[in-house]
């Protein structure tokens, strides 16, 4: 648990003092939220539909974005491999790092996600099932690309490799988080889609990081 | 653990040794190719001469010979797949993953050719080319499960590192199998649920009998194309080594 906080806290201090990390992702979702409805039109019954699956999308891609980020400074200066001949578990640093880059990354997406939501005319309503869908859905996918940043460390074209390996795995991410806001807007109930959610993020909180660890261990020999 | 003397005089690793895989791949993909070929041929004519029209389909149902027997390689294959890359991760052995390499491409194939035929079945039955349900996405999804597997491994240049990332990440992508496999069960979806099932089959038998000679068809080619595969695997691989020099006729 000492290295979980040590890592979390020096991650977190890093983000803090490179805060264009943040921003830059933060840009290119925004960006890429307001490319849809140049490229569809206006008209707002339309936008609304499309809402909640543009927004994950868009979501998942910055977060595919700033994946390769979360090991490739650590590994080009040593201390990734001074993490792996520390004493003290892998997974666990892994997971310190994870959490801190969601916190850089994810955590701003939900926090934007509302005033993006009113771009669309989404119901209040409807935005708070988006938000807490998000808030669900982004670690998973922090967690999830570790395992795909772990796998491609240090290899050329790391980025776009990164997001062909992990935007497979995080489609049911996808489907259940954009599926609960469509469902609140049929009136269908979202018990079903965030229990899903739960889960996932429970079982990817387990395994991830572990998975991860192993990855480190491949990457770097 | 008490072992029997009997296995305790097997060498239960003697194949391990691409040296030794080659020959004995060499000598068992002459006869999948031709229990392939033959196969094929009977289950063809069973499929298209012998097995009646279908009631509410017509002819058009008979894509069936192809489309099933390639879902089902398409998920047995990435099985296989997964297990050799994970032997390779436990037992440290090359061959093991180059057998998992040589599996890749004709999974992949599988794969794509059941995606196709089904959008070839689904036009004139459904009335449309493709469908979000959750069993063709999650088909789909195995697609880039496979294609991701084959570029990363391409990605890395020291081949030993490429097996061992791209085997952790096959064993990533297994839990996608089930998924597709009980889909059919877990979702209302437009894809038809299962007509074989351990209590019996709800299929007309000579049609039954066409699709399960294919199947065999299409596991005896899958074989033969793994094996083929391999062999070149193996010999690219190992072309620093006396027997494969001899072998490809390098001096």
């Amino acid at each position: 648990m000492d290295g979980l906080k040590t890592v979390l806290r020096r991650d977190l201090r890093v983000s803090l003092r490179r805060r264009s990390d943040t921003f830059s992702t933060l840009i290119f979702f925004v960006m890429v939220v307001s490319l849809f409805p140049l490229g569809v039109g206006p008209e707002p019954q339309l936008l609304r539909t499309m809402a909640p699956g543009v927004l994950w999308v868009a979501a998942m891609l910055a977060s595919m974005l700033s994946l390769p980020r979360l090991f490739a400074d650590d590994h080009s200066d040593g201390t990734l491999e001074q993490m792996l001949l520390s004493t003290h578990s892998l997974a666990w640093l892994v997971l310190g790092k994870t959490l801190a880059h969601w916190v850089g990354s994810g955590l701003p997406l939900v926090l934007l996600s509302p005033v993006l939501a009113l771009q669309f005319d989404l119901s209040a309503s409807a935005t708070g099932v988006l938000v807490l869908s998000l808030l669900l859905g982004t670690p998973i996918l922090s967690l999830m690309g570790a395992i795909g940043a772990a796998l491609t460390v240090g290899l050329r074209g790391a980025s776009v490799l990164l997001s062909l390996l992990v935007l497979p795995l995080t489609i049911p991410v996808l489907i259940f988080g954009a599926g609960a806001v469509e469902a609140h807007n049929a009136g269908l109930g979202v018990s079903g889609h965030f229990s899903l959610l739960g889960a996932l993020l429970i079982v990817t909180l387990m395994a991830a990081p572990w998975t991860a660890a192993a990855a480190l261990r491949i990457s770097l020999e | 653990m008490p072992t029997s003397k009997l296995s305790r005089n097997i060498n239960w690793f003697k194949f391990a040794a691409p040296q030794r895989f080659y020959p004995l791949a060499g000598k068992l993909l002459p006869w999948f190719a031709v229990a392939g070929m033959l196969l094929a041929a009977y289950g063809l004519y069973l499929g298209l001469w012998v097995a009646p029209t279908d009631a509410t389909q017509g002819d058009a149902y008979r894509i069936i010979y192809v489309h099933v027997p390639t879902a089902w390689m398409s998920m047995v294959i990435y099985v296989a797949m997964a297990l050799w890359a994970g032997a390779g991760l436990v037992f440290n052995s090359r061959l093991s993953s180059m057998m998992a390499c040589a599996l890749a491409p004709t999974g992949a194939l599988m794969t794509f050719l059941a995606l196709w035929t089904g959008a070839l079945w689904g036009k004139p039955t459904w009335g449309t080319w493709w469908v979000w349900d959750a069993r063709l996405t999650s088909e789909l999804v195995l697609l880039f499960l496979y294609i991701g597997f084959m570029s990363l491994h391409a990605s890395i240049d020291d081949v030993r590192r490429a097996d061992r990332a791209a085997g952790l990440l096959a064993l990533i992508g297994v839990v996608n199998v089930p998924i597709i496999y009980f889909s059919v069960q877990w979702w209302n979806t437009l894809h038809q649920g299962a007509s074989i099932t351990i209590q019996g089959a709800s299929m007309a038998t000579p049609m039954l009998t066409g699709m399960l000679v294919m199947a065999l068809a299409f596991w005896a080619y899958c074989i033969a194309l793994a094996l083929m595969r391999v062999r070149v695997i193996i010999l690219d691989r190992e072309r620093h080594t006396a027997w494969a020099r001899a072998e490809m006729g390098v001096t």
